[in-house]
């Protein structure tokens, strides 16, 4: 029988190689997939217990007298939270009829309204407050944490959270009356 | 005599107030910074607001608002370092156009050479192999024997081819 010698090749990549390449080119994936994801989620949805967070407040806009409010602290109450900012020319449109509302409901302790103050600067943010008259709980949103917490898509976008801790109702855009406030805050008091 | 004394030490001292009123105006105008100082700052920093547009050429009011507290603070006497990390502070990380090398911003800058040392890696051990193509004549002590396939007009060829010798 007729033979032919030959050496046999090494060919390919070794398979540590292979690993660490298919290894990191998944991980690679997985982060863009959950980045995306993340993106696309929009909004915390009502429903949504929302996890607590502490918001350190503006000098001259405290809650009771304290420089820092948490949202575990306002159990029992139903919670208005506000993102606004003072370069923010929809956010105008509605700031006299939070604090006209905030000024209806305050004494009854049943609602606290909270403003975060979103990707702004002191002085501007102080302008603005005190151009509208507005006196509720205030503060600057550090780092942005707490509205990346709520995936917040913009301002003003407004979180209405009752007395469990439980999103109930999303406002994405300015509120266009008083009336709007009320009727939400109503169907959620007893 | 006196008198032309007195009239050259009144001069003299006309010269020293308005040598010191231009230097108080040169320090003042030196302590407020420029477009250029501000920007060069500004460009290292990005607002959450406007995605993707770096803060010296971003023209709403929340970037502008973010240069002017820039100008301040450099007026104040702040370090471009301290200025960052107040921002950093205040907005968040993702405010830096280059991420902080800690926790999982370090896959930004270990993944890019990771791939393409990978990727060179496969580009040398293939070319390697095209430069040396298999070879037929090596040794029998580190060659393998392979049998070629039978056929029956290669072996009546050279059965023929013995007859004739």
């Amino acid at each position: 029988m007729t033979e032919i010698n030959a050496t046999a090749p090494k060919r390919g990549v070794p398979l540590w190689a292979q690993v660490i390449i298919w290894t990191l080119l998944v991980g690679l994936l997985v982060l863009v997939g959950v980045t995306l994801n993340k993106r696309q989620q929009g909004s915390v949805r009502p429903g949504t217990e929302i996890p607590d967070f502490t918001l350190t407040l503006f000098d001259g806009y405290q809650y009771e007298g304290r420089s820092k409010i948490s949202l575990s602290d306002l159990r029992g109450k139903v919670v208005v939270i506000n993102f606004w900012a003072s370069w923010c020319k929809p956010c105008e449109q509605e700031a006299g009829e939070l604090q006209q509302v905030w000024a209806e409901y305050a004494d009854s302790g049943e609602v606290v309204f909270l403003g975060v103050d979103y990707v702004d600067t002191e002085p501007e943010a102080r302008v603005y407050l005190q151009k509208f008259g507005i006196d509720f709980p205030n503060g600057p949103d550090m780092g942005t944490k707490v509205s990346q917490m709520f995936r917040t898509t913009g301002v003003p976008e407004t979180y209405f959270i009752d007395q469990n801790g439980v999103l109930q109702y999303v406002k994405v855009g300015p509120f266009v009356s008083a009336d709007e406030i009320r009727n939400q805050l109503d169907k959620m008091l007893p | 005599m006196k008198k032309h004394l007195r009239i050259a030490l009144q001069v003299l001292a006309l010269v020293l107030i308005l040598t010191g009123v231009w230097a108080g105006v040169a320090a003042a105008q030196g302590s407020t910074p420029t477009d250029d100082e501000v920007n060069a700052i500004a460009k290292q920093l990005y607002c959450p607001v406007c995605e993707n547009t770096p803060l010296d050429v971003c023209p709403t009011e929340a970037c502008r608002q973010w240069r002017e507290l820039i100008r301040q603070q450099l007026a104040d006497g702040w370090s471009e370092d301290q200025i960052k990390q107040y921002f950093v502070d205040n907005y968040g990380a993702r405010v830096l156009g280059e991420p902080p090398r800690t926790g999982l911003n370090w896959v930004v800058y270990l993944l890019p050479p990771a791939l393409i040392l990978a990727g060179a890696f496969v580009l040398f051990r293939a070319m390697r192999s095209w430069i040396k193509p298999t070879s037929v004549e090596a040794g029998p002590a580190e060659s393998k024997t392979i049998p070629l396939v039978q056929d029956d007009y290669v072996s009546k060829f050279e059965e023929e081819l013995r007859k004739r010798k």
